[in-house]
């Protein structure tokens, strides 16, 4: 069942926002393939009636009051940026939702 | 016939596209909360800061930070649930909704999923006397995304842009996201159905007191979903989203130009596409979004940075107690108490300002007068601007001081509205205008009496007239009493002056 | 007193408070010996002998005018990249955060200035922890102190290269799948899992949320509960922090006592795949607990079998979202922006220059298995197996106070020899993975040396939810046997790291 060919791999790595070189690429989907070869056998034991645990601990509602607590101020929020102008933090172009 | 005509003369009107399909729409709106602090740290929420001064480690996505829910995000999104009919889940998750996006700091949203807080439900909406329920799917808790200025483009928006500058302060802020059923109501009411479903489900917001629901601070947005189906059909036709259609008369437009569209499409035997579409208030047309290659897909997964909300249920039911009134039996009580006729009410609720007139009856303006203002100059006003009376720039307590001035006989109701104007131009309250501006009616008699006497002197002839008994003369000498006081002056006094002065 | 850097913490603390050394000369001490022995170890990826300085300069001032001071004022330690500090930049050991100075601290790190210790640096790791060697920092590997071409484990090799070449009496690990634990096995160290949520996740750069946790690791129990007490307790900045006192880990350690304890011998953890010279120690250790008075019985986890599967679904898919804000917007690396491409396209180079490949495996894996269409059968089927391991556990403490096992199958692997052999790698935490999947507390403690290469071996001891207690009383109990049997802590037979190196035998496995 987990073999993954190369396009599956590419789709992956672009839902993933990684751009991987084209041997690295094929290298990952065979790698991939094996690894997921052996975790599935998770499938095997997870029978219908157990229920899923997604946190260790049992906790619930841990919530905080609504108070205000120091900002980092802009000229700290923006200090490790790669780039900035104007108070705000510069990025290549956005592709458009827009039209 | 261009499937994406963007000159909407090229469409059939919408009776005629209506004549072979019913619509049916879906619309989800998106609440910005209230809350002083963000849905996940304690960064203020405040609207029009410095870009990126109300960010922290973890409303920025700073590697280790971690959230921590609001409380009180948590309370208004029950509440909302409650007045909206729906039931509250006894235990609901947060997940991670993900997707690459530079507004979003951590590119993926914390939302909920398969588990939101509110289920099910209904807004009843008031349109010309009649009643449409509104299903409601679900309502759930989620954070606003940062905002983006698209720089060197001709257009300032992303198409074209050079490069983007991101402002991470709304990063963060609670929204509750309500989606409603597949709305199904008659075709000729339909977008203004869906137009008092938001203005309604504002006034809702409001009454509730969790957001302040401002549609042009973006505090209320809307995504329409609209589609087609032949007449007598079943199934649903094909939808499209329309994103962000963010003022009430846009709700209505954007929904008026899909019909349009989506019939001139099926009309020519095309297909419609199953998209999303931004629409442009400029233009009133909606466009196709960027195409994807692929699916979005996801990847939805519990947030395992927080843990379950389980609403006790003691605290829900006293929550739900303590609900504001019901809106319709709301509009009963306001109709008996301010006298209302039907057709008064049914104009107050369908111009959107029942809220406001009440509120201005609280700050102590009688009811007709308060219905006067908000219904003829700041109606008209909101039109002209192309805005709700809501969003204008004046408070219901700003226009019951106007008009106690007016009542006192301190403004004259042409003066009443240029202190009006001065407060919409942002020079003050009304008390200000009136200083600054020298607005209040002349009310000294001694200053009175001189106007009074300077225009009997000027002109004899009309004096003499008057002093034979036509009366009807003293117009001529009110006017130029009014012209010399530039119109601060209370005519009928002015008026009992002239004739005191003159009597035979 | 120039041997300075081979006592303990407590020791040292002792100093300090007495008046007989300053923390600057302590601190001075660390720093020169990192300075002449770092260089062939490479466990630090950051010094930083300003802010040590700075810090036990502060201390010095606090004792002469008479402050209380804390129980481990002015005493050095070492802290794992992955934890944030503010102004000392933090990588993760990742090229990505190359550059990055955090604007804040991490509440662990907090806790340890508040508390009066003096922060010698940044360890290095596997980048964002994951893997088992130390192999995968961008920043090249640590080395093994028993041996330069074997691995300090990992992914916190760092830090347990830092204690056992006695560059710092403390340090600061986290452990997702055996991070701590498996370094300290493998380098003769204590190392110490506390209970999930035991000790605050803020400012701890998430790799599996759901299963990291930071801890003390030190070269004696108490050193090590000492340090447990100063990083625990609630914090209300992580919302999976318990709220609940901190157990009583100091005492614990103090009363070394085992009597009466029940010990299960997990038999899954066993066998197949383990080095024979470890199940040798490991038994001898469990012989050495009967005769110290504790009860050993066995009991079975049939479920464990799956932890591996199940953590190498869970950890890949939180850490594909957690990983997601390495994109070149606001900070870190940003590669070719050039003016012409796109956000989406600088994100997408950036990702891809700046991820080693393991890194880059498992968030392919990861991004699989949340992919609609795949969810059901591998997240979901591995959140199931995650109920089935606490029921095992459940069931084990119904009739054990603690389980034990080896804490990793093997000795330390030489250099590059699991490579890029992701499955084998990750066989490294087949003892460990349980106790995270399931939040338990847990340790590794040195038993000795396998007899076929002479390497440390590391006894795994875990603890219900909120009973790390426990697993000092074990560790203090062995640690007074076996230095009684010994006639030294076993890390006096470090290697003398000027010296030559010796060659080790290839060690036997049992098939
Ligand atoms: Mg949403
Ligand atoms: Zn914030």
């Amino acid at each position: 069942m987990a073999s993954i060919t190369r396009e599956e791999a590419a789709h992956l790595a672009r839902l993933a926002r990684l751009d991987l070189a084209p041997d690295e690429l094929d290298h990952l989907a065979g790698q991939l393939g094996v690894i997921l070869g052996a975790v599935a056998a998770v499938a095997d034991v997870a029978a219908e009636d157990v229920p899923p645990t997604s946190h260790p601990l049992p906790l619930t509602n841990v919530a905080r009051r609504d108070e205000l607590r120091p900002s980092l101020g802009q000229a700290a929020a923006l200090a490790g940026a790669p780039a900035a102008e104007d108070g705000r933090f510069r990025v290549p172009r956005i592709l458009g939702e827009e039209a | 016939m261009s499937v994406d005509a963007t000159v909407s003369t090229e469409l059939p009107a919408y009776e005629e596209a209506v004549a072979g399909y019913e619509p049916v729409m879906g619309l989800e709106v998106h609440v910005e909360l209230g809350t002083r602090s963000k849905m996940f740290c304690g960064c203020s929420t405040a609207f029009g800061a410095e870009p990126n001064s109300q960010v922290c480690p973890t409303c920025l996505g700073l590697p280790g930070a971690l959230p921590v829910v609001n409380e009180v995000a948590v309370e208004s999104a029950v509440r909302i649930g409650l007045a909206l009919h729906s039931d509250i889940a006894s235990w609901c998750r947060f997940a991670r909704k993900n997707y690459f996006y530079p507004d979003m700091p951590k590119n993926f949203q914390t939302s909920q999923y398969d588990e939101p807080i509110a289920v099910g439900g209904w807004l009843d909406v008031e349109l010309g006397g009649q009643s449409y329920r509104v299903g409601i799917e679900r309502a759930h808790m989620e954070e606003d995304t940062g905002k983006s200025l698209h720089v060197g483009g001709a257009t300032g928006r992303i198409h074209g842009a050079e490069h983007s500058l991101v402002d991470y302060n709304r990063a963060g802020i609670p929204l509750v996201e309500i989606v409603t059923k597949p709305v199904e109501v008659p075709a000729d009411v339909a977008p203004a159905v869906a137009r008092a479903y938001v203005a309604q489900l504002r006034d809702l917001l409001l009454a509730l007191e969790v957001s302040e629901a401002r549609m042009e601070q973006g505090q209320l947005r809307c995504d329409a979903n609209v589609s087609l189906r032949p007449r007598g059909a079943r199934p649903y036709g094909t939808r499209t989203e329309t994103k962000n259609v963010n003022s009430l008369r846009s709700v209505e437009r954007a929904v008026v130009f899909e019909v349009r569209r989506q019939a001139a499409v099926l009309g020519s035997g095309g297909t419609v596409h199953q998209e999303t579409r931004h629409w442009h208030e400029d233009t009133g047309v909606t466009t196709p979004g960027r195409s994807k290659e692929e699916a979005e897909d996801y990847r939805y997964f519990p947030e395992p940075d927080l843990v379950p909300v389980a609403p006790e249920p003691g605290w829900v039911e006293r929550l739900r107690a303590e609900l504001p009134e019901d809106p319709a039996s709301r509009r009963r009580r306001l109709q008996t108490e301010w006298r209302f006729s039907d057709l008064e009410m049914r104009d107050t609720v369908g111009a959107g300002v029942l809220r406001l007139v009440e509120e201005t009856v609280a700050a102590g303006a009688a009811p007709q007068s308060a219905r006067k203002w908000w219904l003829g100059e700041l109606a008209r006003r909101a039109r002209e601007d192309g805005t709700e009376p809501a969003e204008l720039p004046v408070t219901p307590a700003q226009v019951a001081r106007v008009q106690s001035l007016v009542a006192a006989g301190t403004l004259s109701d042409p003066l009443a509205r240029q202190v009006l104007e001065g407060v919409l131009a942002g020079e003050g309250g009304p008390d200000e205008i009136v200083a600054a501006r020298g607005l209040a009616v002349v009310s000294d008699e001694g200053a009175l009496g001189a106007a009074v006497e300077r225009a009997i002197e000027g002109n004899p002839d009309v004096a003499a007239k008057v002093r034979d008994g036509k009366l009807a003369a003293a117009g001529a000498l009110i006017g130029a009493v009014m012209k010399e006081l530039r119109g601060q002056a209370d005519a009928a006094r002015v008026r009992e002056l002239i004739l005191e002065r003159l009597a035979p | 007193m120039n041997d300075l850097v081979h006592r303990s913490a407590a020791e040292l603390a002792a100093f300090i408070a007495h008046g007989d050394v300053s923390a600057t000369e302590i601190a001075q001490a660390h720093l020169d010996r990192i300075a002449s022995v770092d260089g062939e170890v490479r466990a630090f990826l950051h010094v930083d002998a300003d802010g040590a300085m700075a810090a036990a300069h502060a201390v010095d001032d606090a004792r002469r005018s008479g402050e209380r001071l804390g129980p481990l004022a002015g005493v050095p330690v070492a802290v794992k990249d992955i934890l944030v500090t503010r102004a000392v930049p933090t990588t993760c050991g990742s090229r990505i955060l190359d550059g990055w100075v955090p604007p804040y601290d991490a509440t662990v790190v907090r806790r340890l200035k508040d508390a009066g210790l003096v922060i010698l640096g940044k360890t290095n790791l596997d980048e964002f922890a994951m893997g088992s060697s130390t192999e995968n920092s961008a920043f090249g590997p640590t080395r093994n102190p028993w041996d330069l071409d074997r691995v300090p484990g990992g992914s916190g090799g760092g830090s347990s290269a830092s204690l056992a070449a006695h560059l710092s009496p403390l340090a600061i690990g986290t452990d997702t799948g055996g991070s701590i634990r498996q370094p300290s096995a493998v380098t003769g160290t204590v190392g110490v899992k506390p209970t999930y949520g035991g000790v605050s996740r803020y400012g701890l750069v998430a790799f599996s949320s759901s299963l990291d946790q930071a801890g003390p690791s030190a070269r004696s129990v108490l050193d090590a509960a000492l340090l447990h007490v100063v990083i625990a307790g609630h914090d209300p900045l992580d919302a999976t922090s318990i709220d609940a006192p901190v157990p009583p880990v100091v005492e614990a350690a103090r009363s070394a006592d085992v009597r009466g304890l029940r010990v299960g011998v997990v038999r899954e953890l066993g066998g197949e795949g383990y080095q024979l010279g470890v199940e040798q120690r490991f038994r001898e250790t469990v012989d050495l607990l009967a005769s110290l008075g504790a009860d050993v019985l066995d009991v079975s986890c049939p479920s464990f079998g799956y932890a591996l599967p199940a953590y190498y679904l869970i950890a890949p898919s939180e850490a594909s979202s957690n990983l997601a804000r390495f994109d070149a917007m606001r900070y870190g690396l940003r590669v070719g922006d050039d003016g012409t491409r796109s956000a989406e396209e600088v994100m997408a180079l950036t990702r891809g220059a700046g991820f080693g490949a393991e890194v880059k495996r498992r968030i392919m894996i990861g991004t699989y298995a949340l992919s609609s269409g795949y969810y059901d059968a591998y997240y979901g089927s591995a959140q199931k197996v995650r109920t089935l391991i606490a029921r095992d556990f459940e069931r084990a403490y119904a009739t054990c106070d603690v389980l034990v096992s080896p804490t990793t199958p093997t000795t330390a692997f030489r250099l590059g020899e699991r490579a890029d052999d992701p499955l084998a790698m990750y066989k490294a935490d087949l003892c460990t993975i349980p106790a995270n999947l399931a939040g338990n507390a847990a340790a590794s403690f040195p038993c000795g040396r396998s007899p076929d290469d002479g390497l440390p071996v590391g006894f795994h001891v875990m603890a219900p939810v909120l009973a790390d207690d426990r697993l000092y009383r074990v560790g203090a109990a062995l640690e007074a046997a076996f230095e009684q049997a010994w006639g030294a802590p076993l890390l006096d037979h470090v290697p003398d790291l000027a010296g030559a190196r010796p060659a080790s035998p290839r060690p036997e496995v049992s098939r």
